[in-house]
């Protein structure tokens, strides 16, 4: 128990102590919300995973898409 | 411009925009750690607020570049989603160990390197900043593993049943040439971009008079890491160019622009070329050369006599030297496609048939002799220039790359030799240069990358998979969205993150150095 409120506190005082930090990390939550909340979200679906439900359908899919040439 | 151009354009934007920081990270972690070994074996304070110093401008630019990574990866299940299931686990594995690994070894130990000068003792201090350097250059490792394995697919035997191909021997993925020599090349030429980041705001305290022997120590830290650095840049490359002639020997013609094969290949030192010749794809004639006789037959086999294949060579084949022609190539990959899909039709069908068939992709010969060239087959009887990359962007791009080297290895002598002279801070002509010798460091390692990656086009998969077929079905419109979306919100971000940096820069040492 000791040891975790050691690491504990090696977190809680760095991030008060932080001066420059604060700012990168509100410019990496920005990043990270845009990443992953508007990015991912609305512009970046898994395909595959959306489209198809099971691994067998992806894999017919996709050898019916390879296997097109002219 | 299609929908393949504009995926292309996304990716290769994307990339080149994780490709700022990457380098700076992996390179300036090990400076870090060097200056606090000093710190921790001298017990000279001055060394302390160094080490603190850089250690903020690592600190800052891992901040800048964490995560920017992670939208590769978004854009494999959007754009280029046959590509990502036809990779199957090969990518899997990699990428997981590097996601681990990040997580949990340097986000540990940063915290460590960050919060811990008072909470934790100077050798344990010391020990979480080597391994902060270790683990971030080992999360360099997988995914630089996984790229090689798109330059040299190896280890790995392809499942028609599911269109996956599946690894066989994880040792021969991790430690194919290809792989050991890109890694390699790539961490020692990030070594040089952080040493040369170092020299040039080092120079720029001495121009200033200001925190002069922070500048002086880190001018020398510097200049040692990079020389070592820029050295094993230049040697891995040979490694590398090496590797490039075995597995991709369009590449290595296009990176020296060369059209017509030669015993005793010259390398050009030098050169501006011509317009492309019409019905002669890939040839530029030179309108200003300087060439080395026998000295690219060297590179590429360490003999001065050997034979280097040019792009003519390659596309209409040499039956001499045993090159087989682009078009001998797609029959032979065509053949590999259409039994591709029999094999499917016959799944259900006549189960006899599947059983030849599936027998077909276990055969070593048939896959050595059809499967390998599974990607030509797109082309068949299509214009050969459509397998060629872009030449002159590629030449342009390798010497460019490789004349900055040299210039940098002349750098680090020159600052290394004032450095030891104490004769640094009254070279003001040379302490400029190291200031805007900064920026080409960067200029370098991208186009270190743009060789490297425009040079293998058009695979996505060397011989396996042109990009053409491994784009998703989606709407050009679509990419161009998420094009500019992230064009525009990823350079603000960068000026706002590189005003937070410049500042930091501006303002040194918080204890005032010297």
């Amino acid at each position: 128990m000791q040891w975790l409120k050691k690491v504990f506190f090696l977190y809680y005082d760095g991030f008060r102590s932080m001066t420059i930090g604060k700012k990168l990390w509100l410019i990496i939550f920005i990043k990270l919300f845009i990443i992953f909340a508007v990015l991912k979200l609305f512009f970046f679906p898994d395909l595959l995973k959306k489209n198809f439900s099971t691994d067998e359908e992806r894999s017919n899919y996709v050898i019916e898409q390879l296997t097109q040439t002219k | 411009m299609s929908l393949v151009d504009w995926s292309r354009g996304q990716f290769a934007l994307t990339a080149l925009y994780h490709w700022l920081f990457v380098p700076l990270t992996l390179g300036l972690s090990f400076i870090v750690a060097i200056m606090e070994t000093i710190y921790v074996k001298t017990g000279d304070e001055a060394w302390k607020k160094i080490t603190k110093f850089w250690m903020t401008i690592f600190g800052i630019n891992f901040a800048i570049g964490v995560a920017t990574g992670i939208i590769l990866e978004f854009e494999f299940g959007t754009n280029w989603s046959k590509y990502s299931w036809f990779v199957g686990d090969i990518f899997g594995a990699p990428l997981a160990i590097e996601g681990l690994l990040a997580f949990f070894m340097e986000s540990t130990f940063i915290a460590i390197m960050f919060f811990g000068w008072e909470k934790v003792s100077k050798k344990f201090h010391l020990a979480a900043s080597w391994l902060t350097a270790i683990g971030s250059n080992l999360s360099a490792l997988w995914i630089l593993i996984a790229n090689a394995w798109m330059q040299n697919p190896v280890g790995m035997h392809f499942n028609p049943d599911t269109a996956r191909n599946e690894m066989t021997d994880f040792a021969a993925v991790a430690l194919s040439p290809t792989a050991i020599n890109k890694f390699l090349h790539t961490i020692t030429e990030a070594y040089v971009l952080a040493a040369l980041a170092v020299l040039a705001i080092s120079a720029w305290f001495l121009l200033k008079g200001r925190h002069v022997l922070m500048a002086k120590r880190s001018i020398m830290v510097g200049s040692v890491f990079g020389l070592i650095g820029i050295l094993m840049t230049i040697y891995t490359g040979d490694g590398s160019a090496q590797q490039v002639f075995k597995t991709q020997p369009v590449k290595f013609a296009s990176m020296e622009a060369l059209y017509e094969g030669e015993t005793g290949a010259p390398l050009v030192g030098f050169g501006i070329m011509g317009k492309e010749v019409p019905g002669e794809p890939g040839h530029h004639p030179f309108s200003v050369k300087i060439a080395f006789p026998g000295m690219l037959s060297f590179l590429a086999a360490h003999d001065a006599k050997a034979f280097v294949p040019g792009l003519k060579d390659l596309i209409y084949g040499n039956e001499e030297h045993g090159i087989l022609s682009f078009q001998e190539k797609a029959d032979k990959g065509y053949v590999a496609i259409q039994t591709l899909r029999e094999l499917k039709e016959a799944k259900e069908s006549d189960p006899q048939k599947y059983k030849e068939l599936r027998a077909k992709f276990e055969d070593p010969q048939w896959m050595n002799t059809y499967f390998k060239y599974f990607g030509y087959g797109y082309y068949k009887g299509e214009d050969p220039a459509l397998l060629l990359p872009n030449v002159s962007m590629t030449f342009y791009s390798f010497h460019l790359m490789v004349i900055l080297g040299f210039w940098f290895l002349l750098v680090f002598l020159l600052s290394l030799w004032w450095g030891i002279k104490d004769r640094l801070a009254h070279r003001k002509l040379f302490l400029w240069l190291l200031v805007w010798t900064g920026p080409l460091a960067w200029v370098a390692t991208e186009m270190g990358w743009i060789t490297a990656e425009v040079g293998r086009q058009p695979w996505i998969i060397q011989d396996l998979m042109p990009h053409m077929a491994a784009v998703s079905n989606i709407s050009a419109s679509t990419v161009q969205v998420t094009f500019w979306l992230f064009t525009l919100t990823f350079t603000i971000l960068a000026i706002a993150e590189l005003k937070i940096m410049f500042k930091q820069i501006k303002l040194g040492p918080k204890d005032g150095g010297q």
